[in-house]
C-alpha cells in the first residue's frame, strides 16, 4: 500500500493523545489512593490540553486525506458497519471528555461526591470522567487499529497483532510524553511515567516483533491463478491495459525499492524501542528535565517510521493485476 | 430478486479495447460528469475507467496461449466495498444487483477501495470522488431506449459478442445458460465476495479424425470388396 502522511499522522498523533490522557488519569488513581505524592490542578490542565491538541492535530491531518473534506461530517452515518464511522464518532468523544478532564481540574471541581470502597477511593467528577476517558480511550484504539484489522484482503493487517500495536505503541508514546512533560514540570512522576511507558514499549515491542514474525511467514491466499482463473502454474502478465498511471498503480503501491523498506524497518525497530528506553533509563539517573523530552520525540519518529512501514509492508490482492506496464 | 451482470467470453475476447473505449466514452458523457483525464496528451497520462483490458501470457513458448482479459466491477453479491463504507455512498441496488457510488455523499476517503480485491474502484482525481463501473445504469433503466439498446456500453460495442449482459439470477438467462453450460467462473473465490459476473474459460477446439474418415465410403476408387462369406450370418439371412 501506498504509505500516505495524512493517515500516519493521525494514527500516531492521537493515539500519544489517547496514551497522554490515559498516563494523566493513571497518575489521579494512583494519588487518589495515595500511592504517589498528589498532583497540582495545572498539571492536569496543561496535560489534557496538550492531549487535546494532539488529537486536534490527528484530526486535521486526517483530513488531508479525503478527497472532499467538506462532506466529512457524512462519515458518522455508517457506524453499524463502518470501524471507520465508529471512529468517527468517538474521536470527537474523546476530545469532548479531555476537555472536560482537563476544565475540571482547573476550575478546581474535585470535591468528592463521595468516597468509595471502604474510605479508600474519594470519587469526584474528574475521577468519573477519567474512567469514562479510560473506556472511550480504548474504544478509539480498538476503532482505528480495526480500520486496518477488519480489511481482510490486507492479509498483513488482518491481525489481533495490529489491534496490539495500535494499543501498546500509542500508550507507549503517551506515557513516554508523560514521563518528558513530567520532567519539564519539574515533578517526581518522571520514574512513575517512565517506569510505565518501558513496560508498555516492551508489550508494544511484543507484539509488533509478533507480527513482523507473522508477515514474514504470511502465504497469501490469492494468486494470479485464481484472480483470472486460469489453471497453470506459469502465468505472466504482458499488459495492464495501459502505459500511463492509474488509481491502481497509484493507491497500492509503495514505489519504493526493497532496499528502502528494510531501511525503515531497521530505523523503527531501533527508534521506538531500544533508544527511547535507554534515553528515559539515563534521564531517570541524571535526573534530567530535557532528555525524557528527547526519548518521546525519538520514539515518536520511530513510530512515524512505524507507521509507514505498516503501510508499505501490505501486499494488496488487486496489485496482482498491476505487475507489468506493457 | 434480479441480479443483473456481465459474463465475459475469454474464449472469443480478442482483446481490441472496444469495451475500454465505448465505456469511457458513454460514461464519460453521462449527467454524473466527466471521468477526468489529467494530462492526456502529456508524457506521464492518466485518467479514470471503469473497465480496463489486460493480457496475460499462459504457458511456456512455444507452448504458450494469450489470454485476453477485460476486468470491470464485478457486481460481488456480497461486495466487501459497500459495509466499510462510512457515509453510506457506496450501496448496492435492491432492485438489480448493481453496486454504485452516489457521488453526492462520496467524501473521497478511499476506504472502499482498499476493501475491494479485485482493484475496480479508482478516485477521480479532479471530482475527489470514488467511481466505478455502473453497469450503465443510465443505459439499462432507460425504457425509453429499444430492449436492444438497453444493454451496457461495453456489451454493445463488443466486436465478438464476448460480453453477455443479463440476470444470472434468472436460471433460464442467457447468462445463466452461459455459466452453467459453458463452465462460467468467478474471480478469487477465496474470499467468498460472490462476485455476479462470471468468466467463460478458454476452449481449444479440437477435431479428431480416424483413419476411416479420411477414406469416403463411396469412392470410387476404392477396391471392391471381394471377401468370400461362407457360413457367416449375412443381412441375407434375415427375414423380412
Amino acid at each position: 500500500m501506498h504509505p500516505a502522511f495524512s493517515v500516519i499522522f493521525l494514527t500516531t498523533l492521537i493515539g500519544a493523545g489517547q496514551g497522554l490522557f490515559l498516563a494523566l488519569f493513571t497518575g489521579q488513581l494512583y494519588a487518589s489512593i495515595k500511592l504517589i505524592a498528589p498532583q497540582t490542578a495545572s498539571f492536569y490542565a496543561v496535560g489534557s490540553a496538550l492531549a487535546l491538541l494532539l488529537l486536534v492535530a490527528g484530526l486535521a491531518a486526517s483530513f488531508f486525506h479525503l478527497g472532499r473534506p467538506e462532506r466529512a461530517w457524512r462519515a458518522a452515518s455508517k457506524w453499524r458497519t463502518s470501524w471507520l464511522s465508529r471512529e468517527v464518532i468517538v474521536l470527537p468523544v474523546m476530545m469532548g471528555v479531555v476537555f472536560l478532564y482537563g476544565l475540571f481540574h482547573l476550575l478546581g471541581l474535585t470535591q468528592p461526591w463521595f468516597v468509595a470502597g471502604d474510605g479508600a477511593l474519594p470519587i469526584d467528577a474528574t475521577m468519573v470522567l477519567g474512567f469514562i476517558g479510560v473506556a472511550v480511550a480504548f474504544a478509539l484504539y480498538v476503532c482505528t487499529a480495526m480500520i486496518y484489522a477488519s480489511v481482510k484482503f490486507l492479509e498483513e493487517w488482518h491481525s489481533p497483532y495490529t489491534v496490539g500495536n495500535f494499543v501498546f505503541l500509542g500508550m507507549a508514546s503517551g506515557f513516554m510524553l508523560t514521563a518528558a512533560f513530567s520532567a519539564y514540570f519539574g515533578n517526581h512522576l518522571v520514574g512513575f511515567y517512565g517506569t510505565w511507558a518501558v513496560i508498555l514499549t516492551l508489550l508494544g515491542l511484543a507484539t509488533r516483533i509478533a507480527s513482523l514474525l507473522r508477515n514474514g511467514s504470511l502465504k497469501h491466499k490469492s494468486t494470479l491463478q485464481t484472480a483470472i482463473g486460469v489453471r497453470h502454474r506459469k502465468i505472466v502478465q504482458k499488459s495492464q491495459g495501459f502505459t500511463g498511471g492509474s488509481f491502481n498503480t497509484r493507491e497500492f503501491f509503495h514505489h519504493q525499492n526493497p532496499e528502502t523498506l528494510k531501511l525503515v524497518r531497521i530505523a523503527f525497530l531501533v527508534l521506538v524501542f531500544p533508544v527511547p528506553l535507554v534515553l528515559i533509563g539515563i534521564a531517570y539517573a541524571l535526573q534530567s528535565p530535557t532528555l525524557p523530552i528527547v526519548a518521546f520525540v525519538v520514539q515518536y519518529v520511530g513510530l512515524v517510521a512505524e507507521r509507514w512501514y505498516f503501510f508499505a509492508e501490505a501486499q494488496h490482492p488487486q496489485n496482482l493485476y498491476y505487475q507489468s506496464v506493457a | 430478486m434480479t441480479q443483473l451482470a456481465l459474463v465475459i467470453d475469454l474464449n472469443v475476447c480478442v482483446g481490441c479495447h472496444a469495451c475500454v473505449t465505448s465505456c469511457k466514452q458513454w460514461n464519460t458523457s453521462g449527467w454524473a460528469g466527466p471521468m477526468v483525464d489529467e494530462n492526456p496528451y502529456g508524457a506521464d497520462p492518466t485518467g479514470t475507467f471503469f473497465n480496463r483490458v489486460q493480457t496475460f501470457e499462459v504457458g511456456s513458448y512455444p507452448n504458450t496461449e494469450t489470454v485476453h482479459f477485460p476486468k470491470s466491477c464485478l457486481h460481488c453479491e456480497e461486495p466487501p466495498c459497500v459495509p466499510v463504507c462510512p457515509t453510506g455512498a457506496s450501496y448496492k441496488r435492491e432492485d438489480n444487483g448493481v453496486v454504485l457510488v452516489d457521488y453526492d455523499k462520496c467524501i473521497g476517503c478511499k476506504y472502499c477501495s482498499w476493501a475491494c480485491p479485485y482493484g475496480v474502484r479508482e478516485l477521480d482525481e479532479q471530482q475527489k470522488v470514488m467511481k466505478k463501473c455502473t453497469l450503465c445504469i443510465d443505459r439499462i433503466t432507460d425504457q425509453s431506449l429499444s430492449e436492444r439498446e438497453r444493454k451496457p456500453a461495453c456489451v454493445l460495442a463488443c466486436p465478438t459478442s464476448a460480453r453477455l449482459f443479463g440476470d444470472v439470477h434468472d436460471p433460464d438467462s442467457e447468462v445463466s445458460l452461459a455459466i452453467r453450460e459453458r463452465g462460467g467462473y468467478a474471480l478469487m473465490p477465496e474470499w467468498g465476495t460472490k462476485p455476479s459476473n462470471h468468466y467463460l474459460p478458454r476452449q481449444k477446439t479440437r477435431m479428431h479424425i480416424s483413419e476411416e474418415e479420411l477414406q469416403r465410403a463411396d469412392n470410387p476408387l476404392t477396391k471392391e470388396d471381394i471377401t468370400v462369406y461362407t457360413g457367416e450370418e449375412t443381412l441375407d439371412d434375415v427375414t423380412w
